[in-house]
């Protein structure tokens, strides 16, 4: 799209008898989406990749073809190894995501709702927001092991952040005529909730979770380094150890495709929950 | 023709009482001993000029200024509703949803059916706020009042935003819902002529006070005795004639 410019105004005349001319109003949204456009960037680079190793650009050692790649894929899902380092590592994301989630919506509608809760929790939540999520591993894993329940709760830790500091701030930020009007219908504390204090937030509160299932897949990686025994992570490490690069690329593809995939599936839902807003990205 | 303030306790049965309300944002006192009363199914409109303290009478009169200091006497139904200048309907609520807010009896939603025929909206139940025109969520601001059959209707100049054409259909549609549910009502308005169209009865707000409170039932029935009305009612809100 190209901005008009006026440079003098007999410019300015031109522009307007052509646009008069046409009578079509410059559209200056992005045309709307078709199916599946976001496809389109990564099948792209696929193609790239395909070409640039079957002709030999790349050392098939250092970053073998994604038909190799594929290969490896099918032959890790036949002997079944793939099937329970997808499920260790979807098991721990999905249980840290959930407890971060149901803990982050809950602190941010006590701390929103309650001064006491405000006064108690916000500050906290405030100082743990500036301490890096990761530099807590070695704390962690002094007070509760190498195991499984260190690695969730790493994971937990993280995805409550943004999910308590976005339905926080969508609390807050409730408009007051909203409030007004509940008063002038006498509706109850809890109908108030219910009705108003529970919707407003709601678009805060997925803005959180998109961050939140991102982060989650993230701090994934990096804790499934710390003496796993299964996982997409120790499948990568296990592969870096013995050279196997297609290994390596079959657990990035996986990451990759999981967190498209997760971040699709809440971006539907929240299309779903919030389908009574018209936005540019629709 | 200079017609003299009567006392207030003129009206005949008051279900609608203030006395004596003084209210204050720090220094400013923005009301210093306003007197109001209003008869079962009486339309009392309120004029005044910009910053004379209707909005801020409409809000005592709601409970709505917890912000503000004041005393005075407050007596007022129960069952009441508020029309605000902006619809201030909950975009993520279908437009029934918004009519039986605050209406939770079992037969809440067969009201609000009736309601929105009552303003012509039917078949909309189930729109979003946003996909109607400004003067359709009006009308579902209207049937959400309605849907509660308030003895009391207090309207903070709810027609303003609206264009002109609109304006006079939601007078009529506004006069036709007083005429079937007879509330008291308290409309706050800055226009003279709408004023004089919908009103039995205007009171001016000036200097804290009451200015001027007379009937001005059968005004409508002549233009003569409305251009009058209306040329004495510009003047007291401090526009003199062309
Ligand atoms: N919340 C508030 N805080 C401080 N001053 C206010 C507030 N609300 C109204 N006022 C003041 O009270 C006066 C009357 O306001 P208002 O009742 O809104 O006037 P009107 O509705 O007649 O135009 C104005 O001077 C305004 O500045
Ligand atoms: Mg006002």
């Amino acid at each position: 799209m190209t901005l008009l410019s006026f440079s003098t105004p007999g410019d300015f005349l031109r522009h307007r008898t052509k646009s008069a001319e046409t009578a079509k109003a410059v559209n200056l949204l992005p045309k709307p989406p078709f199916p599946a456009q976001r496809l389109l960037g990564p099948a792209l680079v696929l193609v790239l990749w395909y070409v640039a190793s079957e002709a030999g650009w790349i050392s098939a050692a250092k970053m073998p073809g994604p038909d190799a790649v594929v290969t490896s894929l099918i032959e890790m899902v036949s002997s079944g190894t793939l099937a329970t380092d997808i499920e260790a590592s979807l098991q721990r994301a999905v249980l840290g995501l959930a407890i971060g989630v149901v803990a982050g919506f809950v602190l941010a509608v006590v701390a929103g709702l309650t001064r006491l809760g405000d006064a108690l929790i916000d500050g906290n939540v405030q100082v743990k927001r500036s301490i890096p999520n990761l530099a807590l591993i070695p704390l962690f894993i002094i007070w509760l092991g190498i195991g499984e329940s260190m690695k969730i709760s790493i994971i937990a830790l993280g995805t409550m952040i943004p999910i308590y500091i976005n339905t926080h701030a969508a609390l807050k930020g409730i408009d007051r005529r909203f409030v007004e009007l509940g008063q002038t219908v006498s509706l109850s504390r809890y109908r108030f909730l219910r009705h108003i204090v529970f919707p407003a937030s709601l678009p805060g509160f997925f803005t959180g979770l998109r961050m939140a299932v991102t982060h989650s897949w993230t701090a994934l990686v990096v804790v499934e380094t710390i003496n796993a025994t299964s996982g997409i992570g120790f499948m990568i490490t296990q592969a870096r150890i013995y050279g196997q690069t297609d290994v390596v690329l079959v657990g990035l593809l996986l990451y990759g495709v999981l967190g498209f995939g997760s971040d699709a599936l809440v971006r539907l839902l929240e299309r779903r929950a919030l389908s009574w807003r018209q936005s540019l990205a629709q | 023709m200079a017609p003299v303030s009567r006392p207030v306790s003129q009206v005949k049965a008051p279900v609608v009482r203030i006395s004596g309300l003084r209210r204050s944002f720090g220094d400013n006192v923005v009301l210093n001993g306003v007197d109001i009363e209003i008869g079962k199914g009486e339309f009392v409109a309120l004029l005044g000029r910009s910053g004379s303290g209707k909005s801020t009478i409409l809000r005592a009169v709601a409970g709505l200024d917890s912000d503000a200091d004041g005393q005075g006497v407050i007596d007022v139904p129960e069952r009441r509703s508020v029309l605000f200048q902006d619809s201030r309907l909950l975009p993520w609520a279908s437009v029934i949803d918004n009519v039986v807010l605050g209406a939770y009896d079992a037969d809440a939603r067969q009201r609000a059916k009736a309601a929105l025929r009552e303003v012509e909206l039917s078949g909309k139940e189930d729109s979003w706020p946003k996909t109607l025109s400004g003067g359709e969520q009006q009308r579902v601001a209207l049937a959400r009042s309605v849907v509660r059959d308030p003895a009391f209707l207090l309207a903070d100049e709810p027609f303003s935003a609206l264009d002109a054409l609109t304006r006079i259909r939601m007078q009529r549609l506004l006069q036709r819902l007083c005429q079937r549910h007879h509330p008291a009502v308290l409309f706050v308005t800055h226009d003279v002529e709408e004023a004089l169209r919908l009103a039995d009865r205007i009171i001016i707000i000036a200097d804290g006070r009451v200015s001027y409170n007379e009937p001005i039932a059968g005004v409508t029935a002549s233009p003569t005795l409305f251009e009058t009305a209306r040329n004495d009612i510009l003047e007291r809100l401090g526009v003199s004639k062309s």
